[in-house]
């Protein structure tokens, strides 16, 4: 502990707790609701603590990935950070993958895991395992408490530092002897952290703001393209305020789908490796690209050397490091997205300037030429069932404003491209990481959170299954999450790459004996409805919709040679694109 | 390119575990890792060589400043700076030789900190080059252990790290 400031509330007498009351009354001051968790030796004085209060909710899950993974959805959904509770050893190892999915894609989280007793660590302990050595590389920040009284500031640091500037998963360690509940300490919970070491910027430099309008107004050829950073920025307002002002192409990254209304005009769709036809040639061709909390990821890019020739590129990041580590960025702007956005457009507004009107129309005619080109067509003269088929009808019945978990794989291209997000915070999916298995359990953490609205969990027979089990959570608290398993048999996406990269040597991406998941799902006690061919589907989620409390496990059988396209060339330009098995640019 | 990076940080347990694995994980290089408390018991300063083009130094600098125990980051090769590294060496010094490794640690101004009657102990201390350059001037002298502490440095004139 150094000379960061304190904050202290001297007004009451300072109250007695042990170590394990005041974990979780400091989350209690923090506002937590939920505590996704899983309990074991070294966490049970936590838990017996939780066992005597009711402000802090615990949900029991069946494995703790699906624990992190739902305080993962429940702050991409809320921007508020979820919060995790596990023991050492396995509790925590189990917990890894879900935390390095949050850290990928800078969502905010707080993970408390056990540890043995302060005087065993490094001694090879019953369920020791260095988690600050392993969470290391793949958390914000992570930290351990060595003497109880730090708890309530320790708490406190943990959800300034997962919040603030670029969020991100920080791991609380807590060693055993940490929480007695025999030893009591004087509890204040800080009501503010400053830390000398951390001070994230939140402006945007103004000299840069003005080059960038400068810049901006000059283009004749502009392009906006924005990422996660707005939705976690909570700046979708002001983007399309922006966009709509000057009139710009408004391109979305995975993780920033909703952040602009994908039923708008302006909208070209997702950029990248699956994006849209005219996203990419639209970027290809810009002679400006205003980047907008996006991070020039190598799904997006393609061949970095042949990216984009002729454009200037601005780019707004809260993140230095995100700024020219790809793609070198002519006019930086470090801040958060939203301030920076709100004086971008106070700029222009004042400066009473619009782009070149003739240039923008001839721009915006050539985009409407790519538009023609492939526009989110597929195949749908076969009796068999099309997944983009049925992403455009979960997206209709829902009214585009469901809130879809993704799981990874095709499926998840299929939704990206074919579910129509209009608002932010709607599309939660592994974007960085790519994880397996993180549908169905995003999708219980926002349906807790969120109990009336509509969510959905796309995935396939592949992911489903790698957090099944969570199917018995589901019935526990009654999460009325819908499941739209698009079943192909193939783990899809290896195949789709088996057969353009293998000569469609399937090695280990056919799966044989998959269970009867209708069945599967009745025995959890949920509805499950089988969907074979395409009359059948429109019934079946009328009246898996219906069933508001209840989860539904949709098991639609879609035809297994389907792939994702568009699709980048490899080692190719951002416009270089296979359009479907035998068209490419 | 060779650069010298200065990084001021919080004197805590991990901070350095978290900064050495930066490098690791990202395939950056630490040729020489110098670090100890500062006249601040709550700050240690930490000098790094390191090798990279601009792209690849200005990512380490940046990815640097993101960890949360890092006060202050400094690429003090950029401008006038001053260098220097402590290494001790201990050399077989018999017969003739012993003059020989005596007068080649004067010509370095280097000291002869232990002797025992076949051995010396050389302390040096310079830019890393020097040291580089007096292990050269050894010759056929040989050479039992070599101890160098890395190099550490600091701004010419007033510019500082420091809070």
């Amino acid at each position: 502990m150094t000379s960061q400031t304190k904050s202290v509330d001297t007004t009451k007498a300072p109250e007695m707790l042990s170590g394990a009351a005041m974990v979780i009354r400091a989350l209690a001051d923090e506002g937590v609701e939920y505590l996704y968790g899983y309990p074991g030796g070294a966490v049970l004085h936590i838990y017996d603590a939780l066992f005597q209060q009711n402000k802090v909710k615990h949900v029991l899950v069946r494995h703790e990935q699906a624990a992190t993974h739902m305080a993962d959805a429940y702050a991409r959904a809320s921007g508020k950070a979820g919060v995790v509770l596990v023991t050492s050893g396995p509790g925590a190892t189990n917990a890894v993958t879900g935390i390095a999915t949050a850290y990928m894609d800078s969502i905010p989280m707080v993970v408390l895991t056990g540890q043995v007793m302060s005087h065993l660590i490094g001694d090879d302990a019953f369920q020791e395992t260095d988690m600050l050595g392993i969470s290391r590389p793949i958390c914000k920040h992570n930290m351990s408490v060595r003497r109880p009284e730090d708890i309530p500031y320790l708490i406190k640091k943990a959800f300034h530092i997962a919040q603030t500037g670029r969020p991100g998963p920080v791991v609380l360690d807590i060693p055993k002897d940490m929480t007695m509940p025999n030893q009591k300490f004087a509890y204040h919970y800080p009501s503010e952290i400053n830390l000398r070491s951390y001070q994230p910027k939140q402006q945007g430099h103004a000299g840069q703001i003005k080059k960038a309008v400068t810049a901006l107004l000059a283009a004749k050829k502009p392009i906006l393209y924005a990422g996660g950073g707005v939705i976690m920025g909570q700046a979708a307002e002001e983007l399309t305020e922006l966009a709509q002002l000057l009139n710009l192409p408004v391109t979305n990254t995975l993780m920033g789908l909703g952040a602009y209304p994908a039923g708008d005009k302006q909208f070209i769709g997702m950029l990248g490796m699956h994006g849209s036809y005219e996203a990419n040639q639209t970027m290809h061709h810009a002679d400006l690209i205003l980047a907008v909390g996006a991070r020039f990821d190598d799904r997006v890019t393609n061949n970095t050397k042949k990216f984009c020739p002729d454009a200037t590129i601005i780019h707004i990041d809260i993140d230095p490091a995100s700024i020219s580590k790809t793609i070198n960025a002519h006019i930086p702007i470090v801040g958060l997205v939203k301030p920076v956005l709100t004086e971008m457009l106070a700029v222009l507004k004042q400066k009473k300037k619009k782009l070149d009107t003739t240039a923008l129309q001839s721009w915006w005619q050539q985009i409407a030429q790519w538009r023609a080109v492939h526009g989110g067509r597929y195949d749908s003269a076969t009796p068999l069932l099309k997944p983009q088929y049925v992403i455009e009808q979960v997206s209709k019945i829902t009214k585009g404003d469901a809130y879809v978990c993704s799981d990874v794989g095709q499926h998840q291209m299929f939704a990206a491209q074919y579910y129509q997000f209009n608002k932010p915070n709607r599309w939660i999916n592994s974007g960085g990481l790519g994880t397996m298995g993180f549908g169905l359990p995003a999708a219980m953490g926002v349906k807790l959170n969120y109990p009336d609205a509509d969510v959905v969990c796309v995935t396939g027979e592949g992911s489903i299954q790698m957090n099944i089990q969570e199917l018995s959570t589901c019935k526990q608290y009654g999460l009325g999450v819908k499941i739209i398993n698009l079943n192909n048999g193939y783990l899809g996406m290896v195949k789709q790459w088996q057969d353009m990269n293998y000569e469609s040597r399937y090695a280990s991406s056919y799966m044989d004996s998959l269970p009867d998941f209708v069945k599967l799902a009745e025995a959890y006690g949920h509805v499950g409805i089988r969907v074979t061919k395409p009359e059948e589907l429109q019934p079946a989620l009328e009246r898996a919709f219906a069933l508001k409390d209840q989860l539904v496990f949709l098991d639609i059988h879609v035809d297994p040679k389907e792939h994702v396209y568009p699709m980048q060339v490899p080692g190719g330009a951002m416009n270089e694109m296979f359009l479907s098995k035998t068209e490419r640019t | 390119m060779r650069h010298i990076i200065s990084v001021l940080l919080e004197n805590e347990s991990g901070a350095l575990a978290r900064l050495v694995g930066l490098f690791a994980q990202r395939g950056y290089n630490i040729d020489s890792l110098n670090v100890a408390p500062t006249d601040d018991p709550t700050l240690s300063r930490l000098t790094l060589v390191t090798q990279g083009n601009d792209q690849v130094i200005e990512q380490i600098s940046k990815q640097l400043h993101k960890l949360i125990e890092v006060v202050k980051v400094s690429d003090i090769s950029e401008a006038a700076h001053i260098e220097r590294e402590l290494m001790l060496v201990k050399v077989k010094a018999n017969g003739n030789q012993r003059e020989e490794v005596k007068r080649c640690a004067d010509i370095f101004r280097g000291q002869i900190i232990d002797v025992t009657p076949t051995t010396y102990t050389i302390q040096l201390v310079g830019t890393s080059d020097k040291l580089d350059a007096f292990i050269q001037a050894l010759g056929a002298t040989p050479i039992l252990e070599v101890v160098r502490s890395g190099a550490s440095g600091i701004a010419r004139g007033e510019k500082t790290l420091a809070l």
